[in-house]
């Protein structure tokens, strides 16, 4: 049963990637699908790890409404763009090399994430100091990030905040390779990892009961989700926001916990969500807004009518 | 067999468990008893290797349990915790086949499938297999969790508390059931029981603690009497013998 489900996921998925590239199609056709797949890949490099990192993360925590941007890392990605805005001007921003803005990106952010997960390998993990942790954080980057907000330029403050939206518009070929790399990396490791982490789900004691290694376990799950997370946030921007709603939406759809249905399940409503999301965006309503508005409006209206018609049922 | 030699634990500065000598011969089901606090969980979670050894040392057949690796050590011991989490939206099944993860990591051969509805059966649940846990009562979920023990298919079995929940039916079922599986199956049970009078009718062997201390280790016969049971529980209750067997009016 959960195998056709994800056969119609996989067919729904495929649907919305030729709508996205054949929709509208007029001018230069070479040209146009070029510049559409190098976008279509970007969407499906975020949507995949955004996907696995959110299961993973969730998985490990032990808890479902948790997502890695609960972490701060969005925050932070906010702040750093506005700090470098700060510091380096309009111009000196825009003309930074972009592989070492990437590269320091990732970095920043990884660090960030290990520090707040570490506590979690020790056995009794306190959970609530860590949330409470990140929650501080992500208010402080974010109180930081306005404080300079005020500081700049009205016309340097354009460009900070042109990079506060999750972009899929000028992704750079090259850096989009290395994070398909990264994401196609992690993909293939959380999918090794698929039974472990059912076993993962049970918690430390029955995990370590049933022959896990916990802490060596559990610190490279993070470290794939810490290294996931940065690397799509540094390419496109903040973009962790929809992994709780694509989990809960996974689940449902597919009905079980088991990570060989819900990995490939989730990763697949990723791409069904951001690519139909961002055709919406770009043929019906004009680029106006946001991506992540319109894909927490639409995802948000779905996932409360399963909700209802599950508890009808 | 099961050696415990010299093993202490302190959580900060609270000591939890005092030199603890102890051995637990193969085969048979022994019994832990003791008020709450005494360290019985904390010996159960030491000799699973749930917590690191602070001192002294704690071997399996052999085996040392701070230097076996994690997955040989799970095709030997498997225990049951009281307060196990659940994971949502798992089925019964499911969650018994979790329990072949050592021998196959994750994949379920036509074996490891009999093993799981041999497991399902000796606790009743058949009927149950396709449920989600979260559906089922709390005494079907403690049931579903020791069949997921039983499943991993150990010769050592420690089990904390596995009565909790469970209505007279299934406490005396799954007591046989143990009793079956040490007798015909050569498995060694080590079970934490608040019950004093179920652990005198299936267990071959009393170990009672108090105060992170082994203060008794006997037969049901030699521990069950109205003088240690007071050193331990510090009150005294009348013991009578009913077919041959001590029974504790503790209630009274």
């Amino acid at each position: 049963m959960p195998d056709r489900r994800l056969i119609a996921l996989g067919v729904a998925a495929v649907a919305c990637m030729v709508a996205f590239l054949l929709t509208g199609l007029r001018g230069n056709i070479a040209f146009v699908l070029e510049l559409r797949a190098i976008k279509l890949a970007a969407l499906l490099q975020v949507g995949v790890s955004i996907a696995i990192s959110t299961v993973i993360f969730q998985t490990v925590t032990g808890n479902r409404i948790l997502t890695p941007s609960i972490m701060g890392l969005d925050a932070l990605y906010l702040f750093g763009q506005m700090l470098m805005v700060f510091l380096l001007g309009g111009i000196g921003y825009v003309s930074l090399d972009p592989w070492l803005k990437f590269g320091v990106e990732i970095l920043t952010l990884m660090a960030l994430a290990c520090t707040l997960l570490l506590p979690m390998l020790k056995r009794r993990l306190d959970m609530g100091l860590m949330l409470l942790a990140g929650v501080i954080l992500g208010v402080l980057f974010r109180s930081l990030h306005s404080l300079l907000a005020r500081l700049i330029d009205p016309n340097e403050f354009a460009v900070a905040q042109s990079a506060s939206f999750a972009n899929f518009n000028a992704v750079r070929s090259d850096l989009l390779i290395f994070a398909t790399l990264v994401t196609a990396g992690a993909a293939v490791l959380a999918w090794r990892a698929r039974h472990i982490l059912d076993i993962v789900s049970l918690g430390s004691d029955a995990a370590t009961s049933l022959g896990i290694s916990w802490v060596r376990t559990v610190t490279g799950l993070l470290l794939l989700v810490s290294g996931s997370v940065a690397v799509s946030t540094a390419l496109v921007g903040p973009v962790a926001f929809f992994g709780l709603l694509v989990v809960a939406l996974a689940e449902r759809i597919v009905d079980t916990r088991r990570h060989a249905v819900l990995l490939p399940a989730a990763a697949l409503i990723a791409i069904v969500v951001l690519v139909g999301g961002q055709t919406l965006f770009q043929h019906a309503l004009g680029n106006s807004s946001a991506l992540s508005v319109v894909i927490e409006f639409i995802g948000g209206i779905l996932f409360l009518l399963l909700l209802i018609l599950g508890s009808r049922r | 067999m099961i050696r415990i030699e010299n093993v202490s634990l302190r959580y900060r500065t609270t000591p939890i468990l005092h030199d603890i000598d102890l051995t637990i011969p193969k085969g048979g089901v022994t019994a832990l008893i003791g008020p709450n606090g005494a360290g019985k969980s904390s010996l159960l979670s030491l000799i699973a290797r749930l917590q690191p050894l602070q001192t002294g040392s704690i071997t399996i057949d052999g085996l040392g349990v701070d230097s076996t690796p994690s997955p040989e050590l799970a095709k030997v011991v498997a225990l049951l915790r009281q307060d196990s989490v659940i994971a949502s939206r798992l089925r019964v099944r499911e969650l018994v086949g979790f329990g072949r993860f050592p021998h196959g990591r994750g994949r379920l051969t036509q074996e490891d499938c009999n093993i799981v509805n041999q497991s399902l059966r000796q606790l009743d649940l058949t009927d149950f297999a396709d449920r989600f846990m979260e559906t089922l009562s709390g005494g079907q979920r403690q049931r579903a969790l020791v069949a997921m023990t039983l499943a991993q298919g150990t010769d050592y079995i420690l089990l904390d508390e596995p009565l909790n929940n469970l209505d007279m039916y299934y406490a005396r079922t799954l007591m046989q059931a143990l009793r079956a599986i040490a007798d015909e199956n050569g498995k060694t049970v080590v079970i934490v029981l608040h019950d004093i009078n179920q652990a005198s009718a299936y267990a071959d062997r009393i170990v009672a603690m108090k105060g992170g201390r082994v203060v008794g280790d006997g037969t049901p016969a030699a521990i069950f009497t109205p003088d240690v049971l007071e050193g331990i529980f510090g009150f005294r209750m009348r013991v009578e013998t009913f077919d041959g067997k001590p029974l504790v009016l503790h209630h009274l």
